[in-house]
């Protein structure tokens, strides 16, 4: 018997890890933005020094920038490997059937895999206009508090979510990640090899939670700000 | 029973095939899917109309020949059971029944409902089988003991008949329910250990090849599999793969 081996670079299998570990490697961030985002239930003076200090730390603290590096590539991969992966995938059956029913046997959000990524890549690079781009080349007002220089990056935070459009633009997107997390989650851990009669009904039940848990934790954020807009009160 | 059948029919590998409809009454509720078909063919060679092309061979759900994509669904609507031995009394009198082939570029349309699926033949070719010396000394396959546990899910794993409806429930037309089986049925037992690294290598580098789409873990295959093979085995291959793709020196 021959040995054919690609490493981990090439074959199928290895596209899909890749899609499980940076998919993963994602949620973490995920977890990360939501613990910052949680801030912003304090409102007032306080609740604008300690985000705009947590802003500060985020963007200058060397090992948080290393991280976000390594966000920024872990996105660039699973959006290129999942285009990778669909164009193969319709690639496998050039002729469609006439009359299908795959609801039938798979899940909507399993099967929607590549819209819902793509409606989260728009989002995301919606959000990282309205933010990101902001804080690193745009023009975001500063104030010295004890001869720091902080940017007041809750001001514009606060200010985007007065708005009802931004605000329902960023529940949809939120709502599409949890479709996307709801199969993803629990399909990386699949993709790895790690399925077990014992764990994999725990894992299943775990990640299902956390794929809702998380972007109803931004979503309350966002509503939240939308309801008090603690913007109007400085 | 009067049915609306609405068939698939392609002269040859390289013709344009359309979806033909074909009206049939006098369909018993006994007859199998297959049976129902003869009746058709029957009709058909009587109009002097060339009768449908569609593969079988022991029509006890145990050769993995027979196929057809049925309203939408791998071997129809029945679960754990394939078109030889789904029966028309799982239909109703005026329905319309879509039969197609089974879809996938790695399974070409022969002629009408026929696909050809000497891929997997070449899959299996590629490592699907364990090296033992048959000339004078064969060994007891008994000799070497194995767990009960292993041995029944390695059983399981190879009561998988090749008949391809998980490629054809696929959204991907991914062939990976077939190739783990086939993995897993000897990654399980000791005597499959000496070339387990390889043939996952090689087995999977065949499926590759053949043009079969990528896991997107929906678990259709499970739930139309005829033979009930597991997910489990899927996820088996993909850490054989990867322990096998991290540790070959080749």
């Amino acid at each position: 018997m021959a040995t054919i081996s690609k490493g981990l670079f090439g074959s199928s299998l290895a596209r899909k890890y890749w899609m499980a570990a940076s998919g993963l490697f994602l949620c973490t961030f995920l977890v990360g933005h939501l613990l910052g985002n949680l801030q912003l239930f304090v409102t007032g003076e306080e609740g604008r020094q300690a985000f705009n200090a947590y802003g500060l730390f985020m963007t200058t603290f060397p090992l948080v920038k290393i991280l976000s590096y390594v966000t920024y590539l872990a996105v660039l991969l699973h959006t290129v490997d999942g285009l990778m992966l669909a164009r193969q995938n319709r690639a496998a059956r050039p002729i469609k059937y006439a009359y299908e029913k795959q609801s039938a046997n798979a899940s909507w959000a399993s099967r929607k895999m590549a819209l819902l990524g793509t409606l989260t890549l728009f989002f995301i690079v919606i959000h990282m206009r309205s933010f990101w781009y902001e804080m690193h080349f745009g023009y975001v007002p500063t104030y010295k508090v004890d001869g720091v220089e902080y940017k007041d990056l809750w001001t514009i935070t606060v200010t985007a979510f007065e708005n009802w459009w931004y605000t329902a633009f960023y529940v949809v997107a939120l709502l599409g990640l949890a479709f996307h997390l709801s199969h993803g989650v629990q399909s990386a851990f699949q993709t790895l090899g790690v399925n077990h009669p014992r764990y994999t009904p725990i894992i299943k039940k775990a990640m299902g939670a956390f794929a809702w848990a998380v972007p109803a934790g931004f979503i309350a954020v966002a509503v939240f700000l939308f309801v008090v807009q603690p913007g109007q009160s400085i | 029973m009067d049915l609306t059948l609405k068939i698939w029919r392609q002269a040859g590998p390289e013709a344009k095939g359309e979806m033909k409809t074909y009206p049939i009454s006098g369909v018993e509720d006994d007859m199998s899917f297959l049976e129902m078909l003869d009746f058709l063919n029957e009709e058909l060679i009587e109009n002097g109309v060339e009768p449908v092309v569609f593969d079988h061979d022991c029509r006890e759900g145990i050769c993995g020949m027979c196929s057809l994509f049925i309203n939408g669904e791998a071997h129809g609507p029945g679960r754990k059971v394939t078109t030889c031995q789904l029966h028309m009394r799982e239909f109703s009198s005026g329905d319309t029944i879509y039969i197609e082939p089974f879809r996938a570029k790695a399974f070409p349309v022969i002629k009408d409902l026929m696909v050809d699926r000497t891929s997997f033949d070449r899959i299996q070719r590629a490592g699907g089988y364990i090296s033992v010396n048959t000339s004078g000394n064969t060994i007891d396959a008994n000799s070497i003991p194995v767990r009960k546990n292993d041995a029944d899910r390695a059983f399981d794993a190879a009561t998988c008949i090749g008949c391809g409806a998980c490629v054809a429930t696929c959204k991907n037309s991914s062939a990976m329910l077939f190739v783990s089986a086939k993995v897993s049925q000897f990654s399980l037992l000791p005597q499959g250990q000496p070339e387990a690294r390889d043939r996952v290598l090689s087995m999977v580098n065949q499926m590759d090849l053949e043009g079969f789409g990528n896991c997107t873990n929906t678990g259709a295959c499970e739930v139309e599999c005829p033979k009930g093979i597991s997910l489990e085995n899927i996820a088996r291959m993909n850490r054989d793969y990867l322990f096998a793709s991290l540790s070959s020196n080749k």
